[in-house]
């Protein structure tokens, strides 16, 4: 057997996809703390004032900054601390795109299971994204 | 190559004093959006990141030639001897883990020794329960989870030191489940040239064992690669081949959903993230050249001998023995 046909298509189609993603979202990151670090954007948090806040439990640390949870940070790009969030979430969500990409190729092939599978795989993760699920404070 | 590397490497480190220099000198003027409390440290700001960076590039190198995760010896070390909180330690320990995952899936993938098939079932469940973890590992005061921590490390040095590895377990026969959900696959050796074929079993058993590994991944934030290798291997009977790479790519899907947690509820720090994850991964790229060319056995006691240390002083800090 020739081993270039031992990954399935929807294997190679999702290796594709992580491979762009991981590389956009690292790239996303770098450039965007090298902002953070540079100034070009003032922080929400001064970056002199971190370590008060970095020993603190986090909802402290929420409540001391004056931070929303959840998805607030979009609307705090403008602050270099939060710009970070992008690329953060960038790497934190390829794995749904991944995903996404794959149902039609498991659909074409009637690979039902695995189709149900890969739905319920996306909805588990847009869940944890959603920011619906709040973790009570300690 | 590794000359380049280094190169490359030096680089990169010069650039980071660079920059933190740069941002020591706007930090100075910039005006405070926050309630700021009264400081305690005569260490400047940018010390601890910088250190990070530093200490994470380490561990990149230790955890390639003790071929272990780096999640794993980033928690309980930098939760245990920096003074970043452990909320801030697990985000940060999840994302350093994510991104390491993220980065060799798509080569195992494409090479067919990850194997998307034995993933996917695995993954709804562990994904699932890392959720579940998160939200239990963020509600928990500190010095519950250093002890929950410190007790969970020491359990993986033990699981390192007993735990066998069987290159092609013996399958005679495959189970009901994975029989249904079609869980074979061949992998090319390149180390022989040939075509290896395998097939699972105790399916059903391997998948409730990672409703457990899923909970732990989440809570501590350590990504689980010591956990699923063994119950992929030893339990279900995957070749070890196709279980570590497998296990590689599963942490992609089960710190994903994790990770979404610790960020949706704030216990993701910039500062910490970033120097942490391009430390860890370019001292994966030097371990790499270095494992090409030599494989220091010793290096693996080290690791054991790491995770020992900081496992006592998780557990020793949540106790309030040593603070």
């Amino acid at each position: 057997m020739d081993k270039k046909v031992l990954a399935t298509e929807e294997q190679l189609a999702y290796a594709n996809i992580l491979d762009s993603g991981m590389k956009v979202g690292l790239l996303t990151l770098i450039v965007t703390f090298i902002i953070y670090l540079t100034g070009i954007l003032t922080p929400h948090v001064p970056v002199n004032d971190l370590p008060n806040y970095w020993k603190m439990p986090v909802h402290k640390y929420l409540t001391a900054t004056g931070i929303h949870p959840g998805w607030a940070w979009l609307g705090m790009l403008g602050k270099g601390d939060f710009l970070n969030f992008i690329g953060i979430a960038f790497l934190a969500g390829v794995t749904i795109i991944c995903y996404v990409r794959i149902i039609p190729i498991l659909l074409r092939k009637k690979d039902t299971i695995y189709a149900v599978l890969a739905v319920v795989e996306v909805l588990v993760l847009a869940l944890a994204a959603s920011g619906l699920l709040k973790a009570g404070g300690h | 190559m590794l000359e380049k590397n280094l190169k490359l490497l030096s680089l990169a480190v010069f650039l980071l004093i660079v920059l933190f220099s740069a941002a020591q000198v706007f930090a100075t003027a910039e005006p405070s959006a926050a309630e700021t409390p009264v400081t305690g440290s005569s260490m400047p700001w940018w010390a601890w990141p910088l250190i990070l960076f530093v200490v994470t590039f380490l561990l990149g190198i230790v955890a390639v030639l003790g071929g272990v995760g780096g999640g794993v010896l980033f928690v309980p070390i930098i939760g245990g001897f920096f003074p970043f909180h452990i909320d801030f330690v697990r985000g940060a320990g999840l994302l350093v883990a994510l991104a390491g995952a993220l980065a060799a899936g798509p080569g195992l993938l494409k090479k067919g020794m990850a194997d998307l098939r034995l993933a996917i079932p695995v993954a709804v469940i562990a994904s699932a329960c890392a959720i579940v973890g998160a939200m239990i590992g963020l509600a928990l005061p500190a010095k519950v989870v250093n002890i929950a921590l410190g007790g969970t490390i020491l359990g993986i040095v033990g699981i390192m030191l007993m735990a066998k590895k069987s290159e092609y377990p013996d399958v005679r026969q495959a189970d009901t489940l994975s029989t249904a959900l079609r869980i074979t696959g061949v992998y090319h050796e390149a180390s022989s040239g040939q075509n290896i074929n395998w097939k699972i079993h105790r399916t059903p058993q391997g998948l409730a064992t990672f409703i457990i590994i899923g909970i732990m991944a989440g809570m501590f934030g350590l990504g689980a690669g010591w956990a699923n290798v063994p119950v992929l291997n030893l339990m279900m009977g995957a070749p070890l081949k196709v279980s570590v790479a497998t296990s590689k790519f599963l942490l992609s899907i089960t710190d994903t959903s994790a990770a979404w947690i610790y960020v949706n509820n704030g216990a993701v720090l910039p500062m910490m993230v970033v120097p942490s994850i391009i430390g860890i991964m370019l001292g994966s790229i030097v371990g790499v050249q270095i494992l090409a060319k030599t494989k220091p056995a010793a290096v693996r006691y080290i690791v054991i001998a790491m995770l020992l240390f900081a496992g006592s002083r998780a557990l020793m800090k949540g106790l309030g023995i040593w603070n």
